[in-house]
């Protein structure tokens, strides 16, 4: 191919789902000249799985990615068709939101918002090369022969790297969706040296709503009670509930089990065709029934993709069985007896970069200059991809302008749990973030991802100054809201008929209201009720105010945690060390720090196979200053 | 893992000897941790200047017990040995006190130290030569390589089962709530309550108290260790008895309820209280020969966790000695060699062939010499954790004790959280760190252990 250059840049995106739109807004927004390249336009932050966005820790991402100026919230509050927040019952720490999208309108509405930011191109094209010189990345070639040169390049490559759709017998080159796969970039990949993983996921079949007998499902409504993703989204936006599309819940039952068995030796996973790993927390229908024998059912929720389409996802049928099984399988659920399948569900392999050739900012450690984003990080869903998206358009933009780089902690937010896991920790399956992950998810509250992240995204420029106002008067209410009920006393004779009520004990003394509120009953209003604020409070505040009382001792307790190790994370550990130099390393040690390079004395410490007392001696070293380095291979 | 810089503590004087026990904490914290267990008046240590040193008593805060009659020394950063804030608490010595001490200081937050943290820590600080270096990263090596291989091989199998069948029973527990959050319209799996997770940690609060109850160390330090000096008469047991009793800490109790000739004497050997057995035995066997049997020492040596079995060198091995050797055979044992100021006529090979050579030390109780020896011996075989393998389950070593105790105040704090009226998803904090503290006990990974317990119990997607 004839090569010309083409445009320079400051970032180019390379892919444009979830990872690559936060990024190209990110660094658009932060004032780079960006380009964004991906292989079909029409598939701009696609779904090409299941059509929701959130659910526990995921929607507290989207809060973050909120909080920062990332787009996901804004664009799924613009297109969602229904809301729920999940485990109400549950504490202040695990609520999350969850939306069902119209995935159509959440592309498209994306695209516009990419079209109409300044500083941002879009181009439909296939990257096939990277443009390296001296360990530097100079821009990219792509398959029509154009050179853009730029400062940065993400890669947000996702499942089409190298992507391989299998259904049953049948395997072939494909990107998600039947879309172009991303190869010669791959190749040359590992030309450049870098370490490739194959994993897999999957996608159920689609189904007609029509040939659906919704007689024997369960509806699954969403909430009347308005709720969005964004800081910026006002609750008079919130969709009605009879306007929102409800899911349906049904069961698999020991007929499509039978019906699974009865022709597994045809399951790709069973026959071996399929060599990628894939996550134990997305397992496919076969995989369930094989695994889970005694389990005499599972669950199927039927999803609307969108309102413009009769196509319904069923999920809790990821399969790769061949097509014919498939129907089966579908036809034996109940109120799927006469189902008409409109999209076979298929098993997808692609190519992952193992991420601890990452550094905390998603740069590679290898190719300055050089980012990488998303499932092609070893990822699953869209939240997380959008994060890293995020956290490497950022990053990308704070190089390029000589600023310092931007890395959240894990007591920050869970994209600083996930990004300190994939570099640290690996992972050897495409990765979720779950609560567990999270030690300190009482600080990680859906609730406060704008106190926590705010801030960062303000000094960015991603976040408005008409909100950052609004923000900061959200902020400081809940302060004073706090100090207020800190100085106001409830006599006993006040609150005789409320605990009457409550068939609570009678107070013998006052009390200050702050701590009247501590009891576990005690709303916010009920305060109030008795010594009413001097101006109007806002609904986040109650909250706020609220969780920072009932919860005290045990977000108190968290922090105790985080002061504890924070010298830790503050001890920078300088680049490339020469760990073989370090007297009284274990090998094992010094060939896990070798590989991982990490960046603190506590990311060190998270490292497996290395123990106290390497971290012990380590710090001295670093301390002291007395270490070597390598020069970058 | 050991976090960097929180509060230290550790005994800092050698185990069981001099007239006093230092018990020193280094750290930010460390003089609000003395404030919470030391009284005086009202005197607060916070407000006395540094380098000053304080007359005062120590309580535990929780059961308000009094411990020891201290004196205190402040020093306050950045003069220091470690550069940070460090307090010294002079105890009244002894294992007893002195280890009691130290597990007051770690049940008010402080976290025990590992082996040469407080030189690492003031090397980290700048306080020593850079020169230094290598020589301090040996010691760190060694002595933390060797401390973990000890802590853990020091683990008895039963009991290192046992925790970890606790930890299991802990971690569904935990999956179950974990699941109940992470997929919430998982249908399969009951909802874990308030109710339920309270009995969980309740049960396995039980659980854990009843393996602290049995905690060799403590139970030693409470009780004494059961020791039986056993000979043929004639041999010097009732003089060696005696050389011991001297001692001015030697404590002589009659236990009502046991029988009358079974009387348990305490001595304090260097710090370690042994309780000796059938002392009146002894005595009385002294000087009525006959009524001495094996049927006696058979008793004495079954409920023995420390045999002192004593020969006399200056006759030969006699078929008693040897039935003695066989049956005390198993048992920690240390072999006296009395009446070294005689002429030998004891086959030292003889000997050899049966017994290690290293629990062998000659003696002579009516010169005095050798005794010091006998005293160390003991105290060494105490601090290695090698005595007292009677019990099935016994934990030896106080950074097992102090993190079992810990996993308890989780697991108190579970049980009051629900009675507060908290979240199950939050008091599964505690729950957590519960089960953390008994994974350090046992030394398991935790990395992901609870990810993949998650997704091997239930079957989830979405």
């Amino acid at each position: 191919m004839q090569t010309y250059e083409a445009e320079t840049y400051d970032v180019i995106v390379v892919g444009g789902g979830h990872a690559g739109a936060e990024a190209a807004l990110a660094a658009a927004r932060m004032g780079e000249s960006t380009l964004l390249i991906t292989i079909n336009l029409d598939k701009i932050a696609f779904m090409p799985c299941n059509p929701s966005i959130g659910g526990p820790a995921k929607g507290i991402v989207v809060r973050e990615i909120d909080a920062l100026g990332g787009e996901m919230g804004r664009n799924i509050d613009k297109t969602y068709i229904q809301m729920r927040l999940l485990n109400t019952a549950k504490g202040p720490a695990v609520r999350a939101l969850r939306a069902q999208a119209d995935k159509h309108m959440y592309s498209l509405e994306m695209k516009k918002t990419l079209e109409s930011t300044e500083n941002l191109d879009l181009k439909q094209g296939i990257v096939e090369e990277l443009v390296v010189e001296d360990n530097k990345i100079q821009g990219v070639i792509s398959n029509t022969g154009a050179i853009y040169r730029a400062k940065s390049v993400v890669l947000t490559t996702g499942t089409a790297a190298k992507g391989e759709i299998i259904i049953g017998e049948l395997k072939y080159s494909s990107g998600p969706e039947n879309t172009l796969p991303s190869i010669k970039l791959q190749d040359n990949l590992r030309d450049l040296g870098f370490e490739i993983d194959r994993f897999k996921t999957g996608t159920p079949p689609r189904i007609h709503k029509d040939s659906i007998d919704y007689s024997f499902t369960e509806e699954q409504p969403g909430d009347a009670e308005p709720n969005h993703f964004s800081f910026e989204t006002p609750d008079e936006n919130y969709m009605a509930l009879e306007d929102q599309y409800s899911c349906w819940l049904t069961y698999t039952n020991l007929d499509t089990h039978q019906t699974i068995l009865d022709n597994i030796d045809r399951a790709p996973m069973f026959t071996g065709i399929i060599d990628g790993v894939g996550a134990r927390y997305c397992p496919s229908i076969e995989d369930k029934v094989v695994r889970f024998a005694d389990k005499n059912r599972h669950q199927i929720f039927l999803e609307p993709e969108s309102a413009d389409t009769d196509e319904i996802y069923v999920q809790g049928l990821n399969t790769s069985l061949p097509e014919d099984v498939q129907m089966q399988v579908v036809r034996s659920v109940k109120g799927l007896e006469n189902a008409k399948m409109m999209r076979t569900g298929y098993a997808i392999e692609y190519d992952v970069i193992k991420p601890h050739q990452l550094r905390l900012t998603l740069e590679t450690k290898k190719i300055d200059g050089l980012f990488t984003a998303g499932q092609t990080n070893g990822t699953s869903g869209y939240e997380e991809a959008a994060g890293q998206g995020l956290i490497a358009g950022i990053n990308a933009a704070l190089k390029n302008q000589g600023k310092e780089p931007f890395i959240m902690k894990r007591n920050e937010a869970y994209m600083g749990v996930m990004v300190d896991d994939l570099v640290t920790k690996g992972t050897a399956e495409p990765y979720r973030l779950l609560t567990s992950r999270a030690e300190y998810r009482l600080l990680l509250r859906h609730d406060n991802a704008d106190l926590r992240l705010t801030d960062y995204g303000y000094d960015f420029g991603l976040i408005s100054e008409e909100r950052y106002a609004q923000f900061n008067e959200k902020r400081d209410q809940t302060e004073r809201e706090l100090e207020r009920l800190k100085s106001v006393r409830i006599k006993p004779t006040q609150v005789t008929e409320y605990l009457e009520e409550k068939g609570e004990p009678q107070l013998k003394d006052g009390i200050l209201a702050y701590d009247f509120m501590r009891r576990p009953y005690v709303a916010y209003d009920d305060v109030a009720a008795i010594y009413p604020a001097d101006e109007d409070i806002l609904k986040e505040v109650k909250e706020q105010v609220d969780i920072h009382i009932k919860y005290e001792g045990y977000i108190n307790k968290a922090q105790r945690q985080v002061d504890k190790v924070k010298r830790m994370e503050n001890k920078q550990i300088p680049e490339n060390i020469d760990y073989k130099q370090i007297s009284g390393l274990a090998t094992e040690a010094m060939d896990r720090l070798s590989v991982i390079q990490p960046q603190t004395i506590a990311q060190a410490s998270r490292i497996s196979g290395v123990n106290p007392a390497d971290i012990a001696i380590l710090s001295v070293y670093v301390e002291q200053g007395s270490y070597e380095t390598v020069k970058p291979s | 893992m050991a976090i960097d810089f929180d509060t230290i503590a550790a005994i800092s004087t050698p185990p069981g000897e001099g007239g006093i026990g230092i018990v020193r904490l280094s750290g930010d914290e460390a003089l609000e941790i003395a404030e919470k267990v030391y009284k005086q008046g009202n005197k607060r240590l916070s407000d006395q200047p540094s380098h000053t040193i304080h007359y005062g008593n120590l309580y535990n805060p929780k059961t308000d017990e009094k411990i020891d009659e201290v004196m205190v020394t402040i020093m306050k950063a950045p003069k220091t040995y470690t550069r940070e804030d460090i307090v010294e608490i002079n105890t009244h010595g002894g294992v007893l006190v002195t280890n009691k001490v130290l597990q007051t200081i770690l049940a008010a937050g402080a976290r025990l130290a590992e082996p040469g943290e407080f030189t690492k820590r003031a090397f980290l600080n700048g306080r020593i030569d850079l020169s230094q270096a290598e020589a301090v990263m040996d010691v760190i090596r060694a002595k933390t390589d060797s401390a973990m291989h000890n802590a853990i091989s020091q683990l008895d199998g039963n009991l290192s089962n046992l925790i970890s069948e606790i930890r299991q029973e802990i971690l569904n527990t935990l999956a179950q709530v974990e699941v109940n959050i992470d997929y919430p319209e998982y249908d399969d799996v009951e909802e874990m309550t308030s109710k339920l997770m309270q009995e969980k940690a309740a049960e396995v609060k039980a659980q854990v108290e009843g393996i602290l109850e049995t905690a060799q160390q403590g139970k030693i330090l409470r009780d004494g260790l059961a020791t039986a000096i056993i000979g043929r008469p004639n041999v010097g047991k009732s003089s060696l008895l005696n050389a011991f009793a001297r001692q001015e800490k030697a404590i002589v109790t009659d236990i009502a309820g046991t029988t009358r000739d079974v009387i348990e004497e305490f001595v304090n050997v260097k710090g370690v209280p042994l309780k000796l057995i059938d002392t009146a035995g002894i005595r009385d066997t002294e000087d009525v020969v006959e009524k001495i049997g094996v049927t006696r020492s058979k008793k004495a040596i079954e409920e023995a966790e420390l045999v002192l079995l004593v020969f006399d060198q200056s006759e030969k091995l006699t078929d008693e000695d040897f039935e003695m050797m066989r049956l005390t055979e198993g048992k920690e044992r240390i072999i006296i060699l009395n009446k070294m100021d005689l002429e030998q006529k004891l086959n030292i090979d003889q000997l050899l062939n049966k017994v290690d050579p290293k629990s062998v030390i000659p003696v002579s109780v009516v010169e005095s010499n050798g005794i010091e020896e006998v005293e160390k011996a003991i105290v060494n075989l105490f601090f290695a954790g090698k005595t007292g393998e009677k019990d099935a389950t016994y934990i030896s070593n106080i950074r097992h004790i102090s993190l079992l105790e810990q996993a308890i105040e989780a697991l108190d704090e579970v049980i009051n959280g629900i009675e507060f009226g908290m979240p199950v998803d939050l008091v599964q904090i505690d729950l957590t760190r519960a089960w953390d503290c008994l994974g350090e006990v046992t030394g398991e990974s935790v990395q992901d252990e609870l990810i993949t317990q998650l997704f091997s119990q239930f079957c989830l997607g979405k």
